[in-house]
């Protein structure tokens, strides 16, 4: 299992609360026992609601906590016990994409600065000059101008500081990425760009990536292969068409028919789920799920289910006792049934896209005329 | 917009032509922008951060600072009432009572050192001369009606008790206690889980349905827009660049900024291709390009667009603000 480059088996993190004093303590468990594989060259997806434990796991596979159990294997290498110039080399090869762009980047550091800091820390022979080099080539990868290294954070937009955090975590040549929310913070327009971002050094650097979301969307466009979480585990894992085409598990179904969709006459009939989901805390026994599942029964309460086989292509699995009774009583919730956009929105979007296409390409071809002439066209106008 | 609607019933509000700047800023924020929704209907404001659709709606309730904003032009019709939007003061009796508003984040909306059930006692006694014993008694049942188990006993609970859905359930309660003609919801379940985000959504609905309000929801969200929108507003850089029936501006989006941000937004089905993008960004009040706001980002862009483009009607009270719409022909014309 080469392939594999990165291991999760039997992760489980649990916070202690309170004290013993006031009689207050407890534990949460926020990931309770979840394993997976992420294969080398892929995006795999980690998605759930605030709560799940996905950004407590994403930093149990960065290090940055120590799992309570359970092991993380990258690239091989056990990765509970590394120590000083071994772990400095996970850190090499392992790098995390932050949410927020406006609290993850030093706002008394110059671009070039935080670009720079992790190639003074990880290429410590390269030489001043070289590293300027690095860093406008890095600029230019995320795109962004290499004039960007002189000025500081709160120069930027929250999409421009998305990608100044990309050019950073690029820089010590990582094998796998882990963003834990990259886009969530972004308006839609600039959402898309930093995507399609990520997809391209994805392809073009044969990184691995691993994306935390709670969009649903999102995580479809972007991924290989899905996991969903709640309460701290894992309940349904798959390719992202198996899993958004035949999702097995109550919960995806219900997170997959909550979605507002962007297109009218597509309301939906009625709420997919009642109630909210419990503290990790104090979670329920049996199936966590059975609380606020509609097709819960006895059984729920008491057995906790594994994930096992749906027999829907390779390696889907769902935790759920019944998946296969619910399945053959309800038609998959997907939005396989969704009709085509509208006639006047698709010639619309066609016409956008060449409109768009034909700028790209009037403007590749002005930046080989030296950029002759640089101005947005209005702007030409309104100075003659 | 016409300030006349062409059906029997008034609209509940207007707004037309609303203008402000900021102090020291070199352009209006707001430019012109006008709008209205009638009784038991909603209308989605909908655009990107910065299009200024929040202090629009600060504006309409009168809450945007002294002193930090001029409003340069603006008139508001609220149930047949003329209204100065310059002039907050006048807003004070309406706001809290028939026009009320529910914000983003609920826990910093709510005051963290008081008893959710003061809270909106205080909001039933600020507007009326009810009781104590009736005030409590009315928020309790609309702690009921929105879904808040036990609200009795809720009724003592502080608002970090509770969850962030619960606590935007105690929003909606405090806002809709005094029966409000018009409920402004600004980016209400932006904070909130999917699962979350449509039992508001439903309870919202369900509620207009009961009382006949009327509802303005302020949104980024354009699946929470096809959700619940009767009609839609599209802002951009403080201008409304398309609005109409929501059918029409799904089916048939006319401005380009509204086609870029719809084919933008990742799918749940179909192909999943390279995504659309708006190329560049938002342009800042110090380099607002004049005319046309969207002219730096617009991929039909031509010289025209250095003059204002007027609202155009292209039918059912579908109207874009483009010199190219509708664009199909338009484009041809100029080609």
């Amino acid at each position: 299992m080469s392939d594999n480059i990165l291991r999760a088996r039997g992760l489980k993190k649990h916070f202690t609360t309170g004290g013993v004093v006031m009689g207050t303590a407890g534990v949460i468990r926020a990931v309770d026992d979840v394993s997976f594989d992420v294969r080398r060259g892929e995006t795999f997806a980690i998605v759930g609601e605030s709560g799940c434990g996905k950004s407590t796991l994403a930093r149990l596979l960065m290090r940055l906590l120590s799992p309570t159990e359970g092991d993380v294997i990258f690239d091989g290498i056990d990765v509970r016990n590394l120590k000083g110039r071994d772990l400095t080399a996970l850190r090499r090869d392992m790098q995390f994409i932050f949410q927020d762009p406006f609290s993850s980047l030093n706002p008394r550091m110059s671009v070039g600065k935080l670009i720079g800091e992790p190639l003074e820390t990880h290429f410590p022979d390269m030489s001043g000059a070289e590293r300027r080099a690095k860093v406008s080539e890095l600029l230019d990868k995320v795109g962004l101008r290499p004039e960007h290294a002189e000025r500081y954070p709160h120069e930027f937009s929250g999409g421009q500081r998305q990608r100044i955090g990309i050019a950073r975590a690029l820089a010590s040549a990582p094998k796998l990425m882990i963003g834990d929310e990259p886009v969530s913070a972004l308006d839609v327009s600039v959402q898309a760009q930093v995507i399609n971002l990520l997809g391209d050094l994805r392809d073009e650097l044969g990184l691995t990536l691993v994306i935390i979301a709670h969009d649903l969307a999102v995580i479809r466009h972007m991924s290989d292969r899905v996991a969903v979480m709640y309460l701290g585990q894992i309940v349904e894992q798959g390719t992202v068409d198996t899993v958004f085409q035949h999702p097995r598990h109550p919960y995806t179904r219900a997170l997959l028919s909550a979605i507002p969709v962007a297109a009218y006459g597509q309301r939906l009939s009625q709420t997919a789920l009642h109630g909210e989901m419990p503290s990790p805390a104090n979670p329920p026994s049996g199936c966590r799920f059975h609380t606020r599942c509609p097709y819960a029964q006895d059984r729920c309460t008491s057995q906790a289910p594994t994930l096992r086989p749906t027999g829907n292509g390779e390696d889907h699995v769902a935790a759920c006792h019944f998946f296969a009774d619910i399945a053959a009583a309800e038609p998959d919730p997907g939005r396989v049934g969704t009709p085509p956009r509208a006639a006047g929105a698709s010639a619309r979007f066609a016409l956008y896209q060449d409109a768009m296409q034909e700028r790209a390409n009037v403007r590749s071809g002005q930046d080989q005329k030296q950029q002759a002439e640089p101005k947005p066209f209005h702007q030409q106008e309104s100075s003659t | 917009m016409s300030l006349v609607n062409t059906e029997a019933q008034p609209d509940l509000l207007v707004v037309q032509d609303f203008s402000l700047r900021f102090r020291g800023a070199p352009s209006d924020q707001i430019n012109r922008v006008s709008f209205s929704v009638g009784s038991g209907k909603t209308l989605c404001i909908v655009g990107e951060s910065g299009c200024g659709k929040s202090v629009t709606s600060l504006a309409m309730m009168g809450l945007l600072p002294a002193g930090a904003a001029q409003i340069n032009s603006g008139k508001m019709l609220f149930e047949g009432q003329a209204m100065n939007l310059a002039d907050p003061k006048a807003m004070r009796k309406i706001r809290g009572s028939r026009m009320t508003m529910i914000f983003q984040e609920p826990m910093s909306s709510l005051n963290p050192v008081f008893r959710i059930g003061d809270q909106i006692v205080e909001a039933v006694k600020a507007h009326s001369d009810a009781t104590d014993a009736q005030a409590r008694d009315r928020a309790v049942a609309m702690l009921q009606r929105v879904g808040i188990p036990a609200p009795a006993k809720r009724m003592r609970d502080y608002p970090h008790q509770l969850s962030g859905g619960m606590r935007q359930r105690v929003m909606i309660a405090m806002a809709l206690v005094n029966d409000p003609a018009l409920l402004i919801a600004d980016e209400p379940t932006t904070a909130l889980d999917v699962t979350i985000q449509a039992q508001i959504l439903e309870l919202i609905r369900d509620l207009q349905a009961e009382t006949g309000m009327g509802t303005i929801m302020i949104t980024h969200d354009l699946g929470v827009v096809a959700e619940i929108a009767d009609t839609v507003a599209v802002m951009y850089a403080g201008t409304v660049v398309e609005t109409g029936p929501a059918e029409r501006i799904f089916n048939d989006p006319q401005h380009p900024y509204t086609i870029g941000l719809m084919s933008s937004i990742p799918q749940l089905t179909g192909a999943r291709g390279r995504l659309s993008t708006v190329p560049g960004m938002v342009p800042t009040a110090r380099n607002m390009p004049a005319g046309c706001r969207f002219s730096t980002r617009c991929p039909f862009a031509r010289p025209v667009c250095t003059t204002e483009p007027p609202l155009v009607e292209i039918g059912d009270g579908h109207q874009a603000a483009c010199h190219f719409a509708p664009l199909e022909i338009k484009l041809k014309e100029s080609a």
